[in-house]
């Protein structure tokens, strides 16, 4: 019981918290609203590298929020609004780089090692089919 | 013992890049802007609110444009050395005064000495995003043709004034 009471309490405080980042007001549309929400979950905050600018209150992080507040009342796409961060800060801007010359190798990589140890594994499993069946272990089981 | 060695190579090759990235800054995020055309500004002047300062004052010429601020450290860190660049007069400084309240920064320049041209007061961090700001100090060379040429992250030193920025300069003045 006091568990619980604990864990809801913490609940609250970690909410309020949430809330009180950003302090701008809500677009009348939701679907804007939905777009910035999303936009700002996908931005790292440059002075606070291991924080979206929408978990960080620096003031940096606010300064982008309400940059990118204003480019969607303009009428700008995901995409553009993207470019306009890339532009300035690169691609370390985004949590999800996206996929270019540059940025290559941070999306084949993981394929390319995912490659390598399945590789390993069939190399493996090939050679131990090879050896005689071990009839003790075989009892055993 | 060739059973070890896939391993232990695998194993090498992730100490290598380990030892790569420990040796690298994550602050110090490469600019996007450097080879690209340096961000247009027009800003009211730190000292007089009615006058407007910005990128049209350096058109034309080899700059520094330095972003600074009164809360920034790093700012009063190199504030000497950027004195002592102004009175070598190589190349003009510009300030970007960044999100700051006026009167601190006037106070700021009046103490310490005031080695820019002008500052433009970037009060709600605005034009500080144009230039990709995200940690003053940040000091930016641009070319004659408005350029941005390098960007250094960190208060400025006479040593990496003369590593990183004179080379490029004499290579400016020599193409002029």
């Amino acid at each position: 019981m006091k568990k619980l009471v604990l864990m809801l309490l913490s609940i609250g405080l970690v909410s309020s918290y949430a809330w009180a980042i950003d302090t701008g007001e809500k677009f009348e549309d939701p679907e804007l609203q939905a777009r910035y929400e999303n936009i700002i979950a996908e931005v790292r905050c440059l002075k606070c590298q291991n924080q979206t600018i929408k978990d960080s209150n620096a003031f940096l992080a606010s300064d982008l929020r309400r940059e990118i507040r204003r480019l969607l009342e303009e009428g700008k796409t995901d995409d553009e609004i993207y470019d306009f961060l890339v532009a300035r800060y690169g691609d370390f801007a985004l949590y999800r780089p996206r996929a270019s010359g540059r940025t290559l190798i941070l999306w084949i990589a993981p394929m390319v090692f995912l490659l390598f140890g399945a590789f390993a594994i069939w190399r493996v499993m090939q050679r131990r089919m090879r050896l005689p069946i071990d009839d003790d272990a075989a009892e055993g089981s | 013992m060739s059973k070890f060695l896939v391993p232990l190579l695998a194993f090498l090759l992730l100490v290598g890049l380990f030892v790569i990235g420990l040796t690298k800054d994550p602050s110090r995020i490469p600019s996007p802007l450097v080879g690209n055309p340096a961000p247009e500004y027009a800003l009211p002047s730190l000292r007089d609110p009615d006058a407007l300062v910005g990128s049209a004052d350096f058109a034309g010429q080899i700059a520094l444009v330095n972003i600074w601020a009164t809360w920034c450290p790093g700012c009063r860190q190199e504030h000497g050395f950027l004195m002592e660049l102004a009175a070598e007069k190589i190349v003009p400084i510009y300030g970007l005064n960044w999100r700051d309240n006026r009167p601190d920064a006037l106070q700021w320049l009046q103490a310490l000495g005031n080695p820019y041209v002008n500052s433009a007061f970037d009060v709600d961090g605005r034009v500080g995003i144009d230039w990709g700001a995200y940690g003053a100090p940040e000091t930016f060379l641009v070319d004659s043709n408005g350029m941005v040429v390098h960007k250094h992250i960190a208060p400025l030193t006479r040593e990496i004034w003369e590593q990183e920025f004179m080379p490029l300069i004499a290579e400016l003045e020599a193409v002029q």
